[in-house]
């Protein structure tokens, strides 16, 4: 491990794939990251050229659902990414060596490639008590993490762990989880959220930085723009049913069972960008709302403290309440109605009483005339 | 020629002539149009945007008879956009209004009359003085919920620009000019949650309004409601203060 010089094209031709294998598989990669009729050729040359990108793939707090996710790609295929596209050199989970071995690799990798590894992390490292909430090999992991990314060409935040804090920073957050682009400042940071994210997703971002050697194309929030420049909502096969207004109303009722739109049980598809709709899940057999579930926006910032899955209106927990904005709106309206009318009624008996106090009211008294 | 021709002014059926009082042209023909364009739009903003947080009961058949939901979102939209459109002409029209057009879009703090009659305004409304002053404009304090509602309203058309720049998509030209709003909450989420809040902050805004103008009408020393109609501001006495 460690020594990748060879080129993915050297890498299968030894495996005895086919110079023809090769090129139809540059064409889909082409076609499924939507690039132009060039890019095929371009992906083929850098294939041939380019030396193995090597990367180290860490693992802060977090599930390994990323990681679950990753290994399931069909296209590419996992095992195609792992062992010819790239140089993993490092990923705990994954990797034969242990122990001491394996941080030697970590070390290695630093200074040998330095400047031009690529860094996944998967998860976050927790800030609070100096991150002694996760240690990774006898040291905090927010330590091993600064250190390997001081070297590093760019770092890829896999999941909503690494990109936005998920769960282990969700209210109160005790272990003050924080995501990477926070920790990180000096480097760019690719997110890639999801809880976990799509594994083609996965695997199409990886493929284009070792083709194109830089970092595909970001959004606003630091996402590549080629999976997460759409709603769920935009190419969700059931938006005829929301446009005509056709809802599932109850869990078990006839709506359900035909199909209609999710938005009343809380569907968070309109509110969160992500490939879902188009990419699908498990080579593109389904996805949460093809199985009659709305979508719960677990690739949206702080997903968890948004209130209930199964809510139209966020839950707004402010000042010890918790409600949501119809419930709060209409309370303060009814408060300043009663208040209006309170006020309108002393306006009343305030008036008659001035009247009582002031009989001549001919226009000669002091006042406009009117009140009095 | 009788004794009465030779009268002139109002005059009751027995030939009393009544007072006469001091009218001031405030509010000129676009402003008013502004308004009551603006009160049509928010009511139907407000019950569109109320049924796309809770939409109407399912519709049955099949989805290619209906466009329902569809419809009550064309016409949130449409009324959205007229809202920015009217606001944008408003807001250039002090360029070419009277004095009293520019009120709305500033506040002049650094005047210490100004805050004084404030002050005095909001006495007036808590019962502690006699009678309200006269003002031929927006008396100090209605000139703070003006201008508040309009950074408000700014804050509306600006989160409804950005949302809907999101099915538009990332490339339109509203999602550029208006994406900063998921800069500031990068959750689209908790914007859709401001602004139905905004909703309610409406609909607050609407009961206070209506019910300031009309206790003003009848208590205070000028008219109101007539005001918004022919934009005359008709002044009920001539005393100095």
């Amino acid at each position: 491990m460690g020594a990748a010089t060879e080129t993915f094209y050297e890498v299968i031709r030894r495996q005895g794939i086919t110079r023809r294998s090769f090129i139809k598989f540059c064409s889909l990669t082409a076609t499924s990251l939507g690039l132009g009729s060039m890019g095929a050729s371009q992906i083929a040359q850098a294939l041939e050229s380019k030396p193995r990108v090597p990367v180290i793939w860490m693992h802060g707090l977090e599930c390994t659902c990323c990681s679950e996710s990753f290994i399931r790609s069909a296209h590419p295929l996992v095992k195609d990414v792992v062992l010819s596209m790239i140089s993993l050199d490092y990923d705990d989970t994954l990797m034969a060596a242990a122990g001491h071995q394996a941080e030697a690799i970590l070390e290695e990798t630093r200074k040998k490639h330095k400047g031009q590894y690529v860094l996944a992390v998967e998860g976050n490292p927790p800030l609070n008590e100096d991150g002694m909430f996760c240690i990774d090999g006898g040291r905090p992991f927010v330590e091993k993490l600064k250190e390997m990314a001081e070297d590093a060409m760019a770092v890829v935040a896999w999941g909503s762990c690494a990109s936005w804090g998920c769960v282990q920073a969700a209210k109160p957050n005790p272990t003050q989880a924080t995501p990477i682009d926070k920790v990180i400042r000096n480097k760019p940071v690719i997110k890639v959220p999801g809880c976990p994210p799509i594994a083609e997703v996965m695997t199409g971002v990886i493929t284009y930085i070792i083709t194109f050697g830089k970092l595909p194309e970001l959004d606003r929030q630091g996402r590549p723009k080629m999976f997460y420049s759409q709603r769920i909502h935009d190419k969700c096969y059931r938006r005829p049913h929301f446009d005509a207004g056709q809802f599932v109303e109850q869990w078990d009722d006839d709506a359900a069972r035909k199909g209609f739109c999710l938005y009343k049980m809380g569907c968070k598809g309109p509110t969160t960008y992500n490939a879902c709709s188009t990419v699908r899940w498990n080579g593109g057999v389904s996805f949460p709302i093809q199985s009659g579930h709305g979508c719960i926006g677990c690739s949206e910032d702080g997903f968890w403290d948004k209130g209930s899955f199964y809510e139209r209106l966020t839950t707004i927990q402010q000042f010890g309440i918790e409600a949501n904005a119809d419930k709060i709106g209409a309370t303060v309206a009814g408060a300043v109605g009663v208040a209006i009318a309170a006020h309108a009624a002393v306006t009343t008996v305030r008036n008659l009483s001035r009247r009582k106090e002031v009989p001549d009211s001919n226009g000669g008294d002091k006042s406009n005339g009117k009140s009095a | 020629m009788t004794e009465i021709a030779r009268v002139q002014g109002a005059l009751d059926s027995a030939g009393e002539r009544a007072r006469s009082l001091q009218t001031v042209y405030v509010y000129q023909a676009p402003v008013r149009l502004w308004h009551w364009v603006n009160a049509l739009l928010i009511v139907a903003l407000c019950i569109t945007g109320y049924l796309i947080g809770s939409p109407p009961p399912s519709v049955q058949g099949e989805a290619s008879a209906s466009f329902q939901f569809g419809y009550i979102r064309f016409i949130h939209f449409f009324c959205g956009q007229a809202l920015i459109v009217f606001f944008l002409l408003r807001a250039i029209w002090p360029l070419f209004g009277n004095k009293y057009s520019k009120q709305i879009f500033y506040m002049p703090v650094t005047n210490r009359t100004w805050w004084w009659g404030m002050l005095y305004e909001l006495k007036w409304y808590m019962f502690l003085v006699r009678d309200p002053k006269k003002y031929i404009g927006h008396n100090p304090l209605a000139h703070v919920a003006m201008f508040t509602f309009m950074l408000f309203m700014v804050f509306m058309m600006c989160s409804g620009m950005a949302m809907y720049g999101e099915g538009l998509g990332v490339d339109s030209w509203q999602y550029k000019v208006f994406g900063f709003m998921f800069t500031l909450f990068p959750n689209s989420q908790d914007l859709h949650t401001l602004h139905h809040l905004g909703m309610w902050a409406i609909v607050v805004f609407v009961m206070v309004h209506i019910y300031a103008a009309v206790r003003e009408d009848i208590l205070s020393r000028q008219s109101m409601i007539s005001s918004i109609v022919s934009g005359e501001r008709l002044f009920r006495d001539d005393l100095p203060d």
